[in-house]
């Protein structure tokens, strides 16, 4: 069964406050260093088996209409495994 | 004129804007259920306050998708008031019914508090009578209420008269202390570009009895009814 995980992040330039309240927290805890903190959304779909490229369109097209909000937040989609050489191949 | 209150699952504010324009305001009004596909024969939509399926996702991302919401969709393209409230603004910036979107607040507390608003235009059905410049009284009770809209957004907002209320302070000073959970521009409220859909996070229908410390809420609903019986 293909899996898609998606990662949804306030976009760049919208404060997001979850991550200002985590760097400050990393910062009283002592640890310098950190100069800035995101906080986002994970998401994971098992997909029914399907052609790679409709599947990726469809989850695109998700992102779009529901599990991100464009006004706000960015989306970053992955296929995993889908970059690494199939089984077999003798590499 | 009739109004009809949405019913969401996870609504809580329904029976109390149910209450503040039948028994306080005198008009007659009625329940929808999220489920129902028409408003009956309702002039003006209000979308209440809660916590529409929990929250789940972002405020509002799934109540956008309820049936009734097609039949808001209608309503407001025929130019007829709907006014959301708390979470209902944050459906219907889902929806895309009104422009930007509702970030949690910058203190990342939820805040109950009364605030002071400054209407900014009487362009909206639910601003009519209130002329701008003045001042009212109303809690606000939420957790996302931190609207944003990006720089160029914010130009047409100003350039098309669509910010309609901003937060204050008792003198009408929109100051960054007045400004209670970060909003951008310190923007409570905003219309879509025709005025007719208006959203806004403080609780108009929590403040339209004197009992409750405040009857401003209540010339948003006199207005709207004003509006639609000329």
């Amino acid at each position: 069964m293909a899996k898609a995980l998606i990662y949804v992040t306030y976009k760049r330039g919208v404060l997001d406050p979850q991550g200002e309240a985590v760097r400050g927290a990393l910062a009283s805890l002592g640890f310098e260093g950190v100069r800035g903190a995101r906080v986002g959304k994970y998401i994971e779909l098992e997909l029914a088996n399907g052609r790679a490229e409709d599947q990726r369109a469809q989850v695109e097209k998700m992102c779009r209409e529901l599990l991100a909000n464009p006004v706000i937040e960015d989306y970053r989609i992955e296929f995993p495994g889908e970059d690494a050489p199939p089984p077999g191949s003798g590499a | 004129m009739r109004f009809a209150v949405l019913v969401f699952p996870g609504s809580n504010c329904d029976h109390d804007c149910y209450h503040a324009v039948k028994h306080v305001l005198g008009a007659p009004a009625e329940f929808v259920w999220h489920k129902d596909k028409s408003l009956g024969d309702a002039e003006a939509v209000i979308l209440p306050g809660g916590f529409s399926y929990g929250d789940y996702l972002r405020a509002g991302a799934i109540a956008r998708f309820s049936p009734v919401m097609e039949a808001v969709r209608k309503h407001a393209a025929r130019g007829r008031p709907v006014i959301g409230i708390c979470n209902g603004f944050q459906i219907l910036t889902e929806a895309g019914l009104l422009p930007g979107a509702l970030r949690r607040n910058a203190s990342l507390r939820f805040i109950c508090e009364d605030v002071w608003l400054r209407c900014e235009t009487s362009r909206t059905p639910f601003t009519r009578g209130i002329p701008p410049g003045d001042r009212l009284r109303m809690p606000i009770a939420h957790g996302e209420g931190n609207y944003f809209c990006a720089p160029e957004v914010l130009a047409e907002l100003e350039e098309n008269e669509q910010i309609a209320f901003r937060y204050c302070d008792p003198e009408g000073q929109s100051t960054a202390e007045a400004n209670p959970n970060g909003s951008t521009a310190h923007i409570a409220g905003v219309c879509n570009r025709e005025g007719n859909v208006l959203g806004l996070m403080p609780h108009p229908e929590r403040s339209c009895e004197q009992d409750l410390g405040s009857e401003d809420g209540l010339r948003l609903f006199a207005s709207a009814l004003e509006a639609v019986a000329r």
